[in-house]
């Protein structure tokens, strides 16, 4: 991998992504082999608003190498909350650690602090941003189900604020995929990442109803509409109902469909699809594990395993 | 034609004379250039004037002053036409054409007001000059727009 640090699903080249997916699931098969990878390296996470998924996955990951954390904590107990620059807070940990998870509400929070430190820094999530770690584990378990060529995928909900829709989309783009974006109209990609899309030459199609395209997809990728996004509830509730799905829903589907949904969900799908062949999502949410070490296997300097 | 138009505003001693700004667009001239009318500086602007080249055009002559590059780079997003000659001593010392450059860095400010370079951080912000606008180099918020209200 030739990048220390990890920002932006767009720096990902398709060889970088198969070189990630390729440790992970040599991992996955294997995963005592690595116990032993990275005995004693430090790991810093640096998570300004929480999330306790992606925290303890990153966690478990370095701990499963050998390695372990240091942890800033609540950022209401920090200098943070003093009002320090991310600048120079990065500055201060890049000393404690051999690489640096950053998670932050800000958009380009990451790539701003990756000019401050010399030690790999991991974007674990920029506002509305990008999430490219999220979007590896999607494209493993993408890989596992339907491979990433030839691929139809759907990818539902809010697409203008869904960050881990922002990085899937350019990650795609690396790959022979038609995607298929279906969102109410108020909540299509912003016109940045349509810009990116398009400049890559990427076979694109916007809907506003998932029925127009559902039996034509490999894949359909769920993510949230949250209410919060609308002006009115009442807008909200127009919507949220059309983007929401279970297994009745799903038998207009292809049998081979895979469904993914980066998690938490609240309603959008329903419990009843958790039963049938469909569901990979929590499946999904475990292959967080093999990724992120493979990930850090190759930025903390892992030769060929 | 020109000569004549050039008289509407006096000869300056020194400073820099900026022609062949797009009709209208010599107040965003002085936005780039930092100049509020409160600073004292001498500032002349002659505004939709016959162009050839433009249809319209406006002129902008600030006494004393000399453009930096960095400043001409920025006119460019504004004012793609826009000629500039410095001035010592009443003589055209130097004529300069605008040339787009790849990016901005620290004139613009972003519209995105999640974005890290609204906070204070100490970073200066950074636009990529796309064919038809900017690119925040930070959260790629696209502003095709209005990039001149982006002005500090
Ligand atoms: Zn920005």
């Amino acid at each position: 991998m030739r990048h220390d640090h990890i920002i932006n699903a767009k720096q990902l080249s398709r060889a970088d992504i198969e070189e990630v997916l390729d440790r992970a699931a040599e991992i996955a098969d294997d995963p005592a082999a690595f116990r032993q990878r990275h005995p004693g390296a430090l790991l810093g996470l640096l998570f300004f608003e929480p999330s306790t998924r992606t925290k303890m996955s990153f966690s478990a990951s370095i701990k499963r190498l050998g390695g372990d954390i240091v942890d800033m904590g609540p950022v209401e107990y920090s200098s943070v909350k003093k009002g320090e620059s991310l600048a120079d807070t990065i500055r201060v940990v890049e000393g404690y650690a051999d690489a640096l998870v950053l998670r932050h509400p800000m958009e380009g929070s990451a790539k701003m602090a990756s000019e401050f430190v010399d030690v790999p820094l991991i974007n674990g999530g920029d506002g509305a941003g990008q999430h490219p770690t999220q979007t590896l584990l999607d494209l493993y378990t993408i890989r596992e189900n339907a491979g990433l060529d030839d691929l139809s995928i759907g990818i539902m909900g809010d697409l203008k604020y869904g960050r881990t829709v922002h990085s899937m989309a350019h990650a795609l783009t690396n790959f022979d995929a038609n995607q298929h974006f279906i969102s109410p109209e108020s909540l299509r990609l912003p016109r940045n990442v349509r810009y990116d899309l398009h400049e890559e030459g990427a076979t694109i199609r916007e809907h506003t109803e998932l029925s127009t395209v559902l039996d034509s997809l490999d894949v359909l990728y769920v993510t949230r509409i949250q209410e919060e996004r609308f002006p009115e509830e009442s807008e909200y509730r127009k919507v949220a109902g059309e983007y929401r799905i279970d297994a009745a829903t799903l038998e207009d589907a292809r049998d081979d469909l895979t469904v993914l949904h980066p998690l938490p969900r609240v309603d959008e799908i329903d419990h009843d699809v958790d039963a049938t062949s469909h569901a990979e999502y929590f499946q999904q949410a475990h292959n967080g594990v093999p990724v992120r070490m493979a990930l850090l296997d190759l930025v903390l300097g892992g030769d060929s395993a | 034609m020109s000569d004549d138009q050039e008289l509407r505003v006096s000869k300056i001693r020194s400073g820099t004379v900026i022609d062949h700004v797009n009709g209208g667009a010599s107040m965003h001239v002085l936005s780039i250039l930092g100049i509020k009318g409160g600073d004292g500086d001498t500032v002349s602007i002659v505004m939709n004037v016959p162009s050839d080249r433009l249809g319209k055009k406006d002129i902008v002559k600030v006494e004393d002053r000399e453009l930096s590059q960095a400043e001409v780079d920025v006119l460019s997003l504004i004012a793609p036409a826009a000629t500039i000659n410095i001035i010592r001593d009443f003589e055209v010392i130097e004529k300069r054409r605008v040339a787009r450059p790849e990016e901005v860095v620290g004139v613009l400010s972003c519209p995105n007001p999640q974005c890290i370079t609204t906070e204070d951080e100490p970073v200066e912000t950074r636009f990529e000059v796309l064919e038809d606008g900017v690119r925040c180099c930070y959260c790629d918020t696209i502003v095709r727009e209005d990039v001149a209200e982006l002005i500090d």
